[in-house]
Parts: C-alpha cells; structure tokens; sequence
C-alpha cells in the first residue's frame, strides 16, 4: 500500500489526525490514548468522523480523497485547512504545524496560499459574477481597480468572460461552479482544495467541466486536494487517491495501484467494474522488451485504453518508451486486446500486469 | 391525549396511568367543597398572605429615577439623554411631514419651511409603490394617502407616520444589533431568549406604565415605547437568519482571509438579508399597531383621535379616524412587503447619468423643489384645502342611531341572552373554584404533558398569580379569554376548513385574513361599540373579531398539510369525502390547528387588556387603571400576570403539540 516516493516535495501533510464529534472530545481521545474502540466510541456518544489519518501531498499533484458519504471526506479536508478544529494530531503546511499557527497567521495563509472550491458552490447572492471572484481580494484591502482587474483575468480563465455583471442566480449550475472556481483562484493559492465541486451537476456537465479542470491544471500545476465519490471521476483526475471508509483511510495509491492491488476487500469492491484499460498505463502491463521489431512507440504513461485505436494495424508489439524516448519495455499486441476485451477486473491475477 | 383502552370483553389491555391520576384529582377536587369551612383559604387567597411585589416594584422604580447613581451620572439623566437622542430625528421628521420647520416658540412661532406637501407626498407614496413591484401598488399607496387627504386625516396620519418613520430605524438597527450579539454569545443568548419571550407575551399597556414615569408623558416616551415593542421579532429574526446562512458560505468567508467583523458584515449579514427584511415589515406594522396604543402616553396622530372618540363615544369620528387607520396599515404593509420581496435586479448595463441611475430618488427630490415652490403661490397644493374636505362622521353616527332605533330590542336581546346564560354562570363557575384546585390541575397537566420541569414551570407561575393577589381578576380573564377563544375556533375552525378544501374561498379569505391581520387592535373596538356599547359583551366581539385570523390560517394550512398519499389511500380504501375530512384530514391536522389556537389565546389575551377601554374588570382593567395612576408596581404586577396565563397555555398546548406530532409521525 506505500505510494512509490514521489521526487517532488512534500507540500501538506497530516500525521495522525482524529477528529472526534462530541463533548469533552479531546478528553475523551487523551483518557483512551489516541485509541479508543469503536464501541467505546458508542458508549462515550461520540462520532469519529476521521481516525488516525496520516497522509502526504507532493507539490503539484492532485491528490484526489474519496469514500461514500459519511466516510469522513469533507471532515477529512476541513482538518487540513483547519475549517474544524482537529481533535488531535498535526498538519503540516509547507513544513509548519498549522494547529499551532495563531489565528492571524492563519488569517494571512488563508489569504495568499490557500483557496477552496465548494459542493454547494457557496457564492455571495448579493455580489455579480465580478464582486463574487474579487472578493477574496477585497477582504485583503486590495483597491478596487487592482482586484477587479485581476477577477477579470481569472473569469476569462475559467471562460466566463461577457458575465461578469451577472448575479449567481442569472447562472447555471455549471456557470456557478466556475465561479467558485475563479473566486478561489483569484488569490492565485499554493494549494487548492475542491469538496466535491461536480457533484451538484448533471452527468453531461460534470465531464466537461473535469476536462475544464484538467486544462487549468496543466496550465496552473497547483497542489490540489480534490474530494469526490465518484471513483470515475477519482480515476480521470487523480495522481493519488486515498480511500477512506468510517472515518479511516484504507489504502492511499495511485490508480492503478488501487486497482491492480487493492488492500482490503473494501476497495476491491470499489474498484471492480472499473474497465481495467482506463487505469492501466503501458508501464504497468509491459515485458522486458525484447529488441525485436516494434509497430508503434507508446509512452509509459499512457493508459492501455488510448491504445485502442492503433491496435488495428498493428502486427507487432507496441514499443513502451520513457521520457526520453528510450525502449524500456513492450507490450504484445494480445495482451493489449486481453485487457480491452476481456472481462473487467473480477480477478485480479489474469493479466500480466507487473508492480510498478 | 393518549388513547385510553379499556378492558374490554374480560380481556386486560394496557389502561393509562394518567386516568387514574385525573379520576383521583378530581375526587379531590370536589372534596374541596365540603371542606369550604374547614379550608377557607383555598376558596379565597387571604389578604395577609400577598406578597406586596407591586409595592416592592412601585419603590423601586421610584428609587431608580430618583435615587440611583451610577457613578458618572444618575439614571434620570440616562433616561433624559435617551429621550434627547430619540427626540432630535423625531422633531426633524415630524417638521418635515406634518408641522413644517418652524422658528419660536409655541403660538408666535413662525414657519421658515413648510412641511411635505400633500400632493409630494400622494406621489411619491405612488413611486415608492412603482419602485416596490408596479402600478397596481402604486395606485394602491396613492389612494389610500388621497383619503388621508380628502377626509380630513392628513394631519394626524403625518403625526403617526412621523412616529414610524423613527421607531423603525432605530427597531432594525437596535434588533440586529441585539440579533448579532445573541447569535455570537450563547451567554447572551440565554439571557434574552426569555426577555424577548416575556416581552411578546406581557400586554403592551404593562410597559407603558414604567415607560411613562421614566420618561415623562409626551411623544418622545411613546416612541421608546414603541420602538421597545417592535424590536424582539428583530432579534428572534436576526438570530434565525443569521443561524440559516449555509455552513459553506461562512466556510468560504474563512477561507477568504475575513475577520470577524468582515465575516458580519460582508458575508453573513447580505446572505441573510432575504430574512431579515420579512422581520423589517414585522418591525413597521408592530410599530403602527404600538403608535396608535401608545397615545395613550402622548403620541398623538390617529390613535389619540380614536381614542378621544372612545372617551367621548363620538362615534362617527373614531370610525373616520379608525379608517384611516386601516388604509395607513394596509399601504404600509403592502409596501413593506414589496420592498422586503423585491426582486433583487438582474445585471444591467451600466449607466452614467445620476438621472438615469436613481430615477426614483431624483423624481423624488425634484417633485418636492416643485411643489415647494408652488406650495408658496398656491395654498391648497401645499395642503389640502379645508373647504373640499368630505366628512363621513356625520353618515356614522346616523348609522348608529338607525341601528340603535331599528334594531336595539335584537341586539339588546343577542347581548343578554348570552350574558345570562352562557357568560355570567361560566364565569360564577370559575370565579368558585378554589386556587389549590386550579393550581393543582395545571400543574398535572404540565406533567403529563412534558415532564416534571413543564409541571413546576407552569405551577409556578400559577402560583405567581396567587400569591401577588390577582386570582379574582386573572379568573375574569381567563373566562373571557377563554369564552373568545372557544367562540373564535368555533367559526374559525369551520372556515379554515372550507378554504382549504375550497381554492376560490381559499384565496378569498387569504385577502381577508391579511387586511386582518394589518390592523392595529385599536381599530377594533370602534364597531363593536358602535353596535353594543361598552361592557363585557362588547369587548368579547372585539376580542374574537381581533383574534379569530390564526384559528382560521392554521386551520388551512394544516387540513392542507395532509399528506396526499394518505388522502389517495382512503379514497382507495371507499372513504367517502366526509369521511375522509372527520376520520383522516382532521386528526392529522389537529396539532396544527391547535398550534393555530395556541395563537389565538395570545392575541386574545393582548386585545383583552386593549378592552379594558370599553370597560371589562378583569386584568387589563388593572393595568388601564395603574397607567391612569401612573403606578408602575401595579401595571407591571398585572401585566405579569397576564404574560404567565399566556406562558401557561402555551407551553401546555405546545407540548401537547409536539407530543401529537411525534405520535402521528409529523415533521
Ligand atoms: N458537526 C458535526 N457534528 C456531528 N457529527 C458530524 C458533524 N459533521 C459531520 N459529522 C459526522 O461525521 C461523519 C463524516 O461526515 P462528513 O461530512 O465528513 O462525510 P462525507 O464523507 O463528506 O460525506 P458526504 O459525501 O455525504 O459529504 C458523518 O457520520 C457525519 O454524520
Ligand atoms: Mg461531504
């Protein structure tokens, strides 16, 4: 279940963090060192809505947290930016206990290195478009002119540009959620945390804007927190995933590790269904290459799925490269077609899937 | 109440407790009777037992005003730099609207500026209503200010308009203020949730009393008074709202980076502003139906006309002065309510000129320099002329003497025939029972219905009544709250009913049911007395015609409420529709309704204490009598009195409700 080491560094983590609902909570977990049972738990009339959570988000990457509802995921990110007080533990941001940070640091983090998107999208009804996306800036006393300025380059980011005079009730859903978009990027944060921001959307919408969300990523290269239920959507979007399950989380990897190695039935459940081509990358299903002849050249990171279109002509094995086009790999025309047709991921075993 | 079974064919089934306990007390009860001799006491609360609070309450008041010294300045001069603060804007208003800028003093006085003129004002009531929602509104405001007008009312009407035009500012400002300290402090909030309760259920005419003596009689002492009275909605609503803000927007607001006080006043407060405006049109009619009351203590206008009349039994010009009561209730309703549910404005395009940006505001202004300077040429464009006014005073008091002439012999018969033989012998019974008994009873019910902590609360505060001496008066109160209430739901409950089951009557009676509810409770003694002249009887109309609006609205909201799968389920099940009314739709809808008479008994019980005008003996009379006296201890002891006998009934009756609820699977 470890996660290979990452090279880039590590910016938010938590180590050990409970949080426990409830009166005396804090007692409570001390009086049970940091361990208490769940029927203890019952008998106290608390609620742990995240246990013993320990995690770590490289720079950069959108680590995707994800569980059913009620698994903990929005109490899980609202520890990590300190929305709720965590009953125990720490979170380190960029090296620093966030937990000990005083309440005006916290004032001042939150202001220049923090933004975060909503389910509910949580738009200000009273301000447009404009004043929605400025106000992050606003409360920092920035003059008018400035922010405005700046509200307007981000709306055109997210591709609102010609609304900016709207209401958020002139707005649809999707429009709404592009400016919560734009309002938590106007601060131009280090770290970005999204809790669920494409459940409230119909289907159809909700691609396209995971696709919208995918362009500024590329472009932004923020470190991202992303909450969702949807293992689709975890799967599209995620470097990492962390599975939580009553408040625990079970398993943190990336997808393919989650698929191919589930730790607990919990996630095989999860993961089954899933079409193993979506997740699979060349790496992960390639032979030691055998310096023969080669159709086509796929990276190592692209999924088994966009190998589909090639598959046709092509008579011999793929050609797996690295970065820097080197051969480290090859993958058999059959295998290819096995993982593609064959019967999603009931059994793990079939397949001749390497460990990353 | 819980079902109670039976054994029935020699089978044992499960028999409530509580009937045994019932039987039992009320064994004891009439045991009572034979120990008359024995036990006098519990017949008639004896003289030497009274706690003198009202005495205790009277001195203190006294000391307060004269004696007490807080240190950099003495409580009188607190009171008088409050009057001097509510004073200033309110002598600016009243010059602008109704008396004109003027310069000297009393009779030698002269005008440097005039008032609003009339017409001014006519139109620019009709823009605020075209600004509001649209013409229909704008028609309607205008209207009801041209009868202002036309009948003679202007005068006073300005007086009174004045008046609100200050209280509401400072009731929002103060009720939020008040609100955002309830909501921040859970300290806070404990102190005040039982003030505010205690404050909307103690008859206003309790309050006036104190008010009067700190402040003196005047103007200025009905405007605190009235701003007093129309502040706990503010609060209540201004911690709901702010309560009702998603917890996502205010996470978003820490997110941004915003301070506590951002975090008020750009985040929470504009979310919740949808709210807060209803508690705004709460604020301008509570402060309408307090404006008129209070010219009991000096605040003139159309309330000190209806009253004069009342006094004088001038009939005709209190119902004049009573109409124009009603149209200003209704324009100002309607129009607080189309600004409370304005549509917020789309995006628009932006424009430059200040003319075309405040179209309203700059018409405004520019129609008052115009009438202004007409007003100067012109007379009757600054105010009405006398000669054109119309009079209905005289057409009312023909009406009187016709109906007097034509009809006393039935209306005299009506009246005493329910006097003799429903209202003298109820209110006999009541006034028999002894104190224990009654107290007793209450307590029990308190018991069954909520637990120990409801039964001591409400013994307690029956215990109150007793022990300060009010039980005779209380009892009269009781009977003719009781009497109105038990006739209120009797032809309320019916027509609730029927507009529920009825949409045409539905929306009618809705109209009814909001004109109604607008009126100050003065305007509802005037008819009465102009059919029955002053006593019990009369002020039993005023108090059923006054508290009759929720049976009915509760009625219909609750019959409606019936979820339609069970309506669907029992005309499946061949119910036939009388059926389905008697066996299904009125016992789901039975907590609502009595929810709806909960309401009743509370707006009986402040329309009793108005009654005291036409002469009832019970509570009110002892609160109007304290007022005359100016003796604090006295009002506020009965006015105690009377927010416990609302307390008592409406915890007992909102516990059974929820009680009910629970048991029929309700919310
Ligand atoms: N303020 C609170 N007080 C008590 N219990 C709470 C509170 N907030 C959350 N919980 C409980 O904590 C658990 C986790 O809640 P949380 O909202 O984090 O779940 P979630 O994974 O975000 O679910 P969803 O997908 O429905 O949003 C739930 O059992 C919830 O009932
Ligand atoms: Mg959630």
């Amino acid at each position: 279940m470890a996660s290979e080491i990452s090279p880039h560094p590590v910016k938010l983590a938590c180590r050990g963090v409970w949080k426990i609902f409830g009166d005396n909570a804090t007692r409570f977990l001390a009086d049970k060192n940091n361990a208490p049972s769940d029927s203890e738990l019952i008998d106290a009339g608390m609620i742990a809505a995240v246990r013993d959570a320990t995690l770590e988000i490289p720079e950069g990457e959108i680590f995707i947290i994800m569980g059913l509802s009620g698994s903990g995921k929005s109490t899980m990110v609202r520890c990590l930016s300190r929305l709720i007080e965590p009953t125990a533990g720490e979170v380190l941001f960029e090296g620093q206990d966030l937990l000990k940070t005083s309440p005006k640091d916290m004032i001042e983090i939150r202001r220049h290195k923090m933004g975060m998107v909503f389910q509910h999208f949580a738009l200000l009804p009273h301000l447009t478009v404009l004043g929605n996306v400025a106000f992050p800036l606003e409360v920092q006393g920035i003059d008018k002119k400035t922010r405005e300025g700046r509200a307007l380059e981000v709306i055109e980011l997210v591709g609102l540009s010609g609304r900016e005079g709207y209401y958020p009730r002139e707005l649809s859903g999707g429009q709404q959620q592009r400016v919560g978009i734009a309002r938590s990027l106007a601060v131009e944060p280090d770290i970005w945390f999204l809790d669920e921001p494409f459940s409230a959307l119909d289907p159809l919408i909700r691609r396209e804007m995971q696709d919208e969300f995918l362009r500024l990523q590329q472009m932004l290269k923020k470190t991202i927190v992303f909450i969702t239920h949807d293992f689709d959507e975890a799967i599209r979007l995620a470097d990492h995933i962390a599975i939580m399950k009553d408040g625990e989380i079970i398993q943190i990897g990336t997808p393919e590790e989650l698929v191919m190695h589930p730790a607990t039935d919990y996630v095989a459940e999860f993961t089954r269904g899933i079409p193993r081509a979506k997740v699979l990358t060349a790496q992960a299903v390639m032979e030691a290459p055998t310096a023969g002849e080669y159709s086509v050249q796929v990276r190592f990171d692209s999924r088994l799925e966009e190998l589909g279109a090639n598959i046709l002509h092509a008579d011999k094995p793929f050609a797996v490269i690295d970065e820097n086009e080197a051969v480290i790999g090859q993958i058999s025309r059959d295998a290819v077609l096995e993982i593609l047709v064959g019967a999603p991921n009931d059994d793990a075993d079939t397949g001749n899937a390497g460990a990353s | 109440m819980t079902a109670l079974t039976l054994s029935i064919g020699g089978r044992e089934r499960q028999v409530n407790p509580w009937f045994f306990i019932w039987i039992a007390a009320i064994g004891i009860a009439v045991g009572f009777y034979f120990l008359r001799e024995a036990a006098p006491w519990a017949f008639k609360y004896p003289r030497g037992w009274i706690i003198p609070l009202r005495f205790w309450i009277t001195d203190f008041v006294k000391w307060l005003l004269n004696g007490f010294d807080l240190g950099l300045f003495t409580f009188k001069e607190l009171t008088r730099s409050i009057s001097w603060l509510v004073e200033q804007p309110y002598d600016m208003v009243r010059s602008l609207l109704a008396d004109g800028f003027k310069e000297g003093q009393g009779s030698d006085a002269i005008e440097v500026f005039p008032r609003v003129s009339w017409i001014a004002a006519v139109i620019i009531v009709a823009m605020m209503g075209h600004f509001a929602r649209d013409w229909k509104l704008a028609a309607l405001g205008a209207a009801c200010f041209f009868y202002l007008a036309v009948f003679g009312q202007w005068d006073s009407a300005m007086v009174t308009l004045s008046s609100i035009a200050i209280a509401v500012p400072f009731g929002v400002v103060g009720g939020i203020s008040l609100g955002i300290l309830g909501f921040r402090s859970p300290f806070f909030r404990a102190i005040i949730s039982p003030v505010l309760d205690l404050m909307q259920t103690v008859p206003v005419f309790a309050y006036l009393v104190p008010i009067l003596i700190l402040f003196g009689f005047g103007p200025v002492s009905a405007m605190i008074a009235t701003i007093i009275y129309a502040m706990p909605p503010m609060v209540r609503v201004t911690m709901l709202a702010l309560k009702q803000v998603p917890a996502e927007v205010i996470e978003f607001g820490r997110m941004a980076g915003c301070t506590t006080r951002q975090m008020m006043w750009k985040v929470m407060i504009p979310s919740a502003k949808p709210t807060l405006m209803v508690g705004f049109n709460q604020v301008v009619m509570l402060s309408l139906n307090m404006v008129i009351i209070a010219s009991m203590i000096g605040a003139g206008g159309l309330g000190f006309d209806v009253l004069n009349a009342l006094k004088r039994l001038r009939i005709g010009e209190g119902i004049e002065a009573g109409v124009a009561i009603t149209l200003l209730a209704i324009a100002l309703d309607r129009l607080s309510q189309a600004i409370a549910h304005k549509a917020q404005p789309g995006h628009e395009v932006i424009t430059r000129n200040i003319w075309q940006r405040h179209p309203y505001l700059m018409g405004a202004a520019g129609l008052l320099v115009v009438t202004w300077g007409l007003g100067v040429f012109f007379p009757s464009v600054q105010t009405y002329p006398e000669s054109l006014h119309l009079t209905t005073g005289t057409f009312w008091d023909g009406v009187v003497k016709w109906i007097n002439i034509n009809f006393f012999n039935q209306l005299d018969g009506m009246k005493n025939f329910l006097l003799l033989n429903a209202m003298i012998p109820i209110k006999r019974f009541l006034l028999s029972l002894p104190w224990v008994v009654v107290v007793g009873f209450v307590t029990l019910a308190g018991l069954q219905l909520g637990g120990w902590r409801l039964g001591v609360l409400v013994g307690l505060l029956a215990l109150f009544i007793v022990v300060v001496g009010q039980w005779p008066k209380s009892m009269i109160t009781v009977y003719l709250c009781g009497m109105a209430v038990f006739i209120a739901g009797c032809i309320g409950i019916p027509i609730g009913i029927y507009a529920a089951l009825n949409d045409r009557f539905h929306r009618f009676i809705q109209v009814v049911v909001d004109t109604l509810q607008t009126l100050p409770s003065f305007v509802y003694l005037m008819p009465v007395v102009m059919l029955f002249r002053v006593g019990d009887f009369a002020a039993l109309l005023a108090v059923i015609a006054y508290a009759i609006t929720p049976a009915i609205r509760y009625t219909d909201h609750g019959i409606r409420r019936v979820p339609p799968h069970l309506i669907e389920a029992s005309i499946a099940a061949g119910c036939t529709p009388l059926q389905i009314l008697w066996k299904v739709r009125l016992p789901m809808a039975l907590p609502e309704i009595m929810l709806g008479i909960n309401q009743t008994i509370m707006m009986a019980l402040s329309m009793l204490v108005i009654t005291a005008l036409v002469g009832t003996r019970d509570l009110g009379q002892e609160v109007y009598i304290a007022l005359t006296k100016a003796d604090s201890g006295r009002g506020l002891v009965a006015g105690l009195c009377v927010a416990f006998i609302a307390i008592i009934a409406d915890r007992l009756i909102n516990a059974w409700s929820v009680k009910r609820k629970a048991e029929l699977g309700l919310d």
